[in-house]
């Protein structure tokens, strides 16, 4: 039972709170105001909060500049795909190292995780030759299949923490009221860790559309996402930063509002079974 | 159909031996509980016979048919898991359903017999509700009725009333009995209440430390125990066991009094103090410090007997229990 | 606890997974190893061959390397005591009875959304410009001169701005185990006469240790490999002021073009992510078990 406390209390803690939190939100916010700035109005000293002149422009030369549906539909295709198909991989391995554990589980999950690890510039230059090599470079087939093998360690083990909460007995029930192991995961594993496999996929694509090594280092133009849209811009613009603001705008929003809106699942996915 | 045949089965966890070399012989229409204190291997034997684990050696034969290597789905076993095991994304009505699916029936069967076996369990109004809405013993029936709609060869239990509160399960210790009388399929139940074992079993198989101790009828095991572990774990409260010179009185290295057996009387050969006197109403239980060590004693309930007291008993002699130094009955 | 078939289908369904991730690291690993001790020069692709343990000798000796090295584990170190300890501090506020939480918890996560080249050009351009930044405003504003973040303070600028990304992922783990922390027992703690500090160090903290656990291991896989953030901001410097250990392979490959040093640059970082994982898995490896 929540215990009730001071309204004067209350106050200030929320203050407190409402601080911190606008403070960490801030530079996002910022960053979007600037974006319906002129640039002049943009690098005005001081700073302009509201007084600034308000324009779409910006969303109009970045738009006509670039081929920004091209980016993003790259980027949705990856990251979904990526997903998706590490989630298709994963959910068995999950399943086999949740409910037949065996003596050495742990330290696979520790092994799968360890290989994470590699710092990713390390393997560039070999990576990038085998990409060139298989045909895979600037695809969105190669992108999807780099993305997957990155995150397929966090999706393992994101899997095994909520299969593990479900009892063994109802997988065992299902083996015996017929249930092959096929339909065993599709009928009563897949549906009832649903909640689980959300958050797993919302995280997951997430990372995945965030990652700005490999889809820049294995891209040029065909199958660039929007985390080359926005190097792109970065580079030479310089110092055109209501245009900057715009195309960053534009790159984190689908993300951001879709994050937003699940932001519960998420949460909830986020504890790698750090919470019991 | 439903006999079950165990030969010289076995079940080790690596170094672990939980099942010695065990055999059973299981008869069609029977009602067999398999009852010992936690850990005695009693579900452990019902995972193997339900394929759920491996046997190490040994077999496994089921209606003349050698099932030891076979999957659970094909032995025609049902279970009825102790947490009941229900699919909580689905309604009662596919719950129930999910067997027959599983198995490709029509359609139209399939709804056919959910509604008989929801006609049998009163089930019928909750058809379309998730398990989460439902009480501990309708999740029960329930479960009950996913094993009932695949004419199982034979029904396995596990532990299935240990969730469910006292008077709850009373009633449906009643109903599964009712249910083995019309249905008149095999049922093998585990439970470590001796109670559920005496009143609903045709046959018990009463196991400690995997091994069997003795197989019988409930009142076979109640009059005749083989040795002193049954006759500890049959019959409530507990029998006393009074070794020493009065054992020795009666030929024997072990006496067995069961508390109902001891009479208080004025003649009685016996004396010692009341410590506690549990008055139940209908009985009273007496902890009683006598010369013969620390004993139970059951009277009824309307004697007046209480701390402090000091009294005098007796046993009748065909009331006795002797058990020699291993622990066998004589 | 299972039968044989049940064990063998689950071998089978977990193979899948290890071998990918096992071709995944074994290839790109072998052909570093191959490259590392190569003569491998994207500027004289006419000269190849073996250069023993060459590669190693120069990184080794490189004057750069021993700060670079400094830098990585500062870097990944820094985030993490700088994210666990404000993480810590935003859940117990957040976590107190306050006016729209709902809102908060969505105002807070954002930054998790951001992608790190944003994430680091919001920040060089808005907020650490020195002319047109908003700091360098609010200095000129209080009458100092505007501090040069990316030249005087280029480390710890960097670890700033990667907190700022990993912040709402450490306050909303950590939030989420606070909140399934039973009041009864803190209320059982208050009644033992435990004042709020000895509450939270010997009730809510120990609580915490699993949560804090996730969130190491996490951050740790993530941050060894930073070096979008430098790319954008710093370049690695001023001189090598900002160059962490993957920032300095990605200078011999793609400025330098000598693939053979990046490569053994590569492999040490190899070796010192493993040994990171090894302490890190064998500490955690404890507090994850139940």
């Amino acid at each position: 039972m929540a215990r009730a406390v001071s309204p004067s209390r209350k106050f200030w803690t929320t203050l407190a709170a409402w601080s911190v939190a606008l403070v960490i939100f801030f530079p996002v916010f910022w960053m979007v105001l600037t974006s319906f700035k002129t640039e002049a109005s943009a690098v005005a000293t001081p700073p302009q909060l509201f007084s600034a002149e308000w324009t779409l422009a910006n969303y109009q030369d970045v738009w006509a500049r670039s081929d920004y549906p091209r980016f993003f539909w790259n980027s949705v295709v990856i990251a979904l795909g990526s997903t998706l198909l590490g989630l298709a991989i994963a959910i068995p391995a999950a399943w086999s190292m949740a409910f037949v554990p065996g003596k050495r589980t742990k330290d696979l999950l520790m092994w799968m995780l360890s290989t994470k690890m590699m710092p990713a510039v390390a393997v560039m230059v070999p990576l990038y030759l085998v990409f060139q090599k298989l045909g895979l470079f600037d695809t969105r087939i190669g992108l999807v299949l780099a993305l997957m093998l990155m995150n397929l360690p966090i999706i393992i083990w994101m899997l095994y923490t909520y299969f593990r909460e479900i009892p063994g007995e109802i997988l065992e029930a299902a083996r015996m009221d017929g249930a092959s192991l096929w339909n065993e995961i599709i009928y009563v594993l897949t549906p009832m860790a649903v909640p689980g496999i959300a958050s797993t996929l919302l995280l997951n694509v997430i990372l995945a559309w965030n990652e700005a090594f490999w889809t820049i280092t294995l891209t040029t133009t065909k199958a660039a996402p929007l985390s080359a849209f926005i190097a792109s811009f970065s580079a030479p613009q310089g110092l055109f930063y209501a245009k900057l603001s715009a195309a960053s705008t534009m790159a984190i929003a689908p993300i951001l509002i879709l994050g937003w809106f699940s932001q519960k699942q998420l949460v909830r996915g986020l504890t790698f079974g750090a919470v019991k | 159909m439903g006999q079950i045949t165990l030969s010289s089965v076995t079940k080790s966890f690596g170094e672990v031996n939980v099942i010695p070399p065990l055999d059973l012989q299981i008869n069609d229409g029977e009602f067999v509980v398999f009852v010992g204190p936690s850990g005695c291997g009693k579900s452990t034997l019902l995972r193997l016979i339900a394929g759920l684990e491996d046997i190490s050696s040994g077999q496994i034969i089921i209606d003349g048919t050698d099932a030891t290597h076979a999957p659970p789905a094909q032995r025609g076993l049902a279970m009825v898991f102790q947490s009941y095991a229900l699919y909580p994304h689905m309604t009662v009505r596919k719950n129930i359903a999910f067997p027959l699916k599983m198995a490709k029936v029509p359609q139209a069967e399939q709804d056919r017999k959910v509604e008989n076996a929801a006609r049998i369990l009163n089930l019928g109004s909750y058809l379309d509700r998730r398990p989460g809405q439902l009480s501990g013993g309708q999740r029960q029936r329930v479960a009950i009725g996913r094993a009932i709609v695949r004419e199982p060869a034979a029904f396995l239990f596990d532990e299935p009333l240990s969730n469910l509160d006292a008077a709850l399960r009373v009633t449906m210790r009643q109903e599964i009995s009712e249910l083995h009388q019309s249905l008149k399929t095999t049922m093998i139940y585990v439970t470590h209440d001796q109670v559920e074992a005496m009143t609903m079993a045709d046959k018990i198989v009463v196991l400690n430390a995997g091994r069997i101790e003795q197989v019988g009828a409930p009142l076979e095991l109640y009059t005749k125990p083989r040795n002193l572990f049954v006759a500890g774990f049959i019959g409530s409260p507990k029998m006393n066991f009074i070794t020493g010179p009065e054992a020795q009185k009666h030929g024997c290295h072990t006496l067995g009094i069961r508390p109902e057996h001891i009479e208080v009387s004025a003649e009685g050969p016996w004396s010692g103090t009341i410590g506690l006197a549990e008055h139940l109403g209908s009985d009273t239980f007496l902890k009683v410090s006598s010369d013969l060590g620390e004993l139970t004693v059951r009277v009824p309930g309307e004697r007046g007997l209480h701390h402090g007291q000091t009294i005098r008993m007796g046993a009748p002699a065909d009331k006795l229990y002797r058990f020699d130094q291993n622990g066998l009955a004589l | 606890m299972s039968t044989q078939s049940t064990r063998l289908a689950s071998r089978l369904m977990v193979a899948p997974s290890v071998l990918l991730l096992l071709v995944w690291m074994i290839v790109p690993l072998a052909m570093t190893l191959y490259f590392s001790f190569r003569f491998y020069r994207l500027l004289s692709p006419d000269r190849t061959g073996w250069v023993g343990i060459n590669n190693y000798t120069w990184f080794f000796r490189a004057p750069d390397f021993w700060l670079a090295m400094f830098n990585t584990l500062a870097l990944v170190g820094g985030v993490l005591i700088i994210t666990v300890v404000l993480g810590t501090l935003i859940a117990l506020l957040i976590d107190q009875p306050v006016k729209g939480q709902g809102v908060l918890r969505i105002l807070v996560i954002a930054p998790f959304f951001v992608m790190p080249p944003v994430a680091a050009s919001i920040w060089e351009n808005l907020f650490m410009h020195p002319q047109n930044g908003l700091f360098a405003a609010a200095s000129k504003a209080l009458g100092y001169d505007p501090i040069l973040f990316l030249e005087h303070y280029p480390l710890l600028s960097v670890i700033g701005i990667v907190s700022w990304e990993w912040l709402p992922f450490a306050t909303l783990i950590l939030l989420t185990a606070m909140q399934s922390l039973s009041s009864e027992q803190l209320e059982a703690a208050e009644m033992d006469g435990a004042p709020a500090f000895a509450r939270f160090r010997y009730i809510v903290l120990p609580h915490l240790t699993r949560a804090i656990t996730v969130v190491i291991l996490i951050q740790t896989i993530f941050l060894l490999g930073i070096f979008g953030e430098i790319y954008t901001t710093t370049q690695g410097g001023p001189g090598s002021a900002s160059t962490t250990l993957p920032y300095m392979i990605f200078k011999q490959a793609i400025v330098a073009k000598d693939i053979g040093r990046a490569a053994a640059g590569g492999i040490i970082a190899v070796v010192l992510a493993n040994i990171i994982a090894f302490f890190l898995m064998r500490g955690m490896g404890r507090h994850l078990d139940n």
